[in-house]
């Protein structure tokens, strides 16, 4: 099972690393958006410690989403997904291992340049700890809601648009979990029962997720 | 699990009292079966809702607190209630579709969804139309309004998905496993709503409906809802009819319906 | 009876506004559905028909 799993990282990891202006996209992407809010709100110290919790999130959230074509798309163009539904593994672990790789290399980089954005809009240092904190629990779940969109959308025209449109209802619990962790990291307040909940969904996504994710895949591959 | 086409053009006789349920889910011996059905529930609609908009502005009378602009409420609830309803009929038939694999449950499923999306944008509507004279605002970030909005996107989302997939078997069992994610995903998204809610205590405004409700009030919503619901099931029927002659245009039975049509 | 005259059926107490314009809405998105219910059946039989007739002219 293990094995299953560290095969499919591994490859996955391999053939992203092939492409890494896709991945390098997805995180300028993610300082452009978060450093247009203050040029678009106006330089206030006070309204931007206020705001960047959620621009941080937001933009996170979209750069992730931005991510989620390139999960199935190439192995669904070159017929490897066809083996991979054949194959003698369950499809599911399959699907949490492409999940796992494609976190690796769009929600890692993500969380890890977090910090370095958070600076623009003057967080405290406590709240950069929780910011990174909820994005390490966030965005996981983030990938793996999102790989239920990507299946379902497989091959479809407009697909881009139409994944944001599935997958964009479903994100909202890690949003608001996530930003008011950071808001009561700022507001001095404990944050152990926002990081507590994110975790618990993170729990429940990994274990639905990747089940619907696969039968989504055997729809869109019937 | 047998064939249901096959179950439909086979009528075999069924001893013992055994019903075949399987025999009404074809689309080919559905479709009468709802054209017959369809001008009752329209009548009952119509009869329901003419006689919730009398005992609505007629019979109840006015509440002291909130004036005449509670009347509102008298479609506004009725159609959160439905907005929710149908999701959850439709999600039962998507998952019906996805288990016993039969198309009549796929063409249900997508049938509903437009109705639903029509009582979800009337929820809102009314609600803002509501809230602005006695909230004094036309939208507030409350659970209950932030849920029915992402409602409403996940029937956009459903919709949209039904029809940018070209296969219509494969957009019906694409969209049944959304609208299942997405049935799982309402309540946890309702209470991450109120919790927050609860976090961002500021300018709130008590949602608290008035504690008594008089018992004409709740005889107009039930009446309202009631005409509601026989309104979605005829419409239901009225599309999944458009649905089973769209795609089943090339069979022998429509041929057939045509030819008696004239 | 709740209302003294017409006049003060239309004014809803001052609430005119909010209560029909919810009451409107709703029943023209009502009509909207049914219309393009029409609409639709309409369609599907005319292609129908349309569909048929080379069918019965050929033989």
């Amino acid at each position: 099972m293990f094995k299953v799993l560290r095969v499919v990282i591994g490859r996955d990891l391999l053939l992203s690393m092939r492409r890494r202006a896709d991945v390098a996209n997805a995180l300028l992407f993610f300082i452009l958006v978060a450093s247009l809010f203050p040029l678009g709100v106006g330089p206030e110290p006070n309204l931007l410690r206020t705001i960047a919790p959620g621009v941080i999130w937001v933009a996170a959230l979209l750069a992730s989403m931005l991510a989620l074509g390139r999960m199935f798309a190439a192995d669904y163009a070159d017929g490897a997904l066809e083996q991979m539904l054949l194959a003698s593994a369950p499809l599911g672990l399959i699907v949490i291992g492409k999940a796992v790789a494609h976190w690796l290399v769009s929600g890692l980089p993500l969380m890890l340049l977090a910090p370095v954005l958070a600076l623009q809009f003057d967080l405290p240092i406590d709240a950069l700890l929780v910011l990174v904190a909820s994005l390490a629990l966030g965005t996981p779940s983030l990938t793996l809601i999102g790989s239920i969109g990507a299946a379902l959308t497989l091959g479809v025209r407009g697909s881009g648009v139409l994944t944001s449109l599935l997958v964009l209802p479903l994100y909202v619990p890690v949003l608001i979990l996530g930003t008011s962790a950071v808001d009561a990291a700022a507001g001095g307040v404990t944050v152990q029962a926002h990081l507590l909940l994110l975790t618990a969904f993170l729990i429940f996504a990994g274990a639905f997720a990747p089940w619907a994710a696969a039968a989504a895949l055997r729809i869109s591959l019937d | 699990m047998s064939r249901p086409s096959e179950a439909a053009q086979s009528p075999r006789p069924s001893f013992g009292g055994r019903i075949n349920w399987f025999k009404y889910s074809s689309p080919q011996s559905f479709f009468p079966l709802a054209g017959a059905a369809i001008p009752w529930f329209a009548a009952a609609a119509a009869l329901f809702c003419v006689a919730g908009l009398y005992v609505s502005f007629f019979v109840a009378p006015t509440d002291q607190q909130q004036g005449e602009a509670y009347r509102i409420i008298f479609i506004h609830v009725p159609a959160a209630w439905m907005s929710m309803f149908i999701y959850l009929v439709m999600a039962f038939w998507a998952g019906a579709g996805l288990v016993f694999n039969t198309r009549l449950s796929g063409m249900m499923a997508s049938a509903l969804a437009p109705t639903g999306a029509l009582f979800t944008f009337v929820a809102l509507w009314t609600g803002a139309l509501w809230g602005k004279p006695t909230w004094g605002a036309w939208w507030v970030w409350d659970a209950r309004l932030t849920s029915e909005l992402i409602l409403l996107f996940l029937y956009f989302g459903f919709i949209a998905l039904t029809a940018a997939i070209d296969d219509p078997r494969r957009a019906d069992r694409a969209a049944a496993l959304f609208a299942l994610v997405g049935v799982i995903n309402i309540p946890i998204i309702y209470f991450s709503v109120q919790w927050w809610n609860t976090l961002h205590q500021g300018a709130s405004v008590s949602l608290t409906r008035a504690p008594t409700m008089a018992a004409t009030m709740f005889a107009g919503m039930i009446l309202m809802a009631l005409g509601f619901w026989m309104y979605s099931i005829a419409a239901a029927f009225i599309r999944v009819r458009c649905i089973i002659l769209e795609r089943e245009r090339n069979t022998e039975w429509v041929a057939e319906y045509m030819r008696e049509q004239r | 009876m709740n209302w003294e005259s017409f006049d003060a059926f239309l004014a809803m107490g001052g609430y005119g506004f909010y209560v029909w314009g919810s009451y409107a809405v709703t029943f023209a998105l009502i009509a909207m559905e049914v219309v393009l219910l029409r609409l639709r059946g309409r369609e599907i039989m005319n292609q129908l028909i349309r569909a048929e007739r080379p069918r019965r002219s050929a033989p």
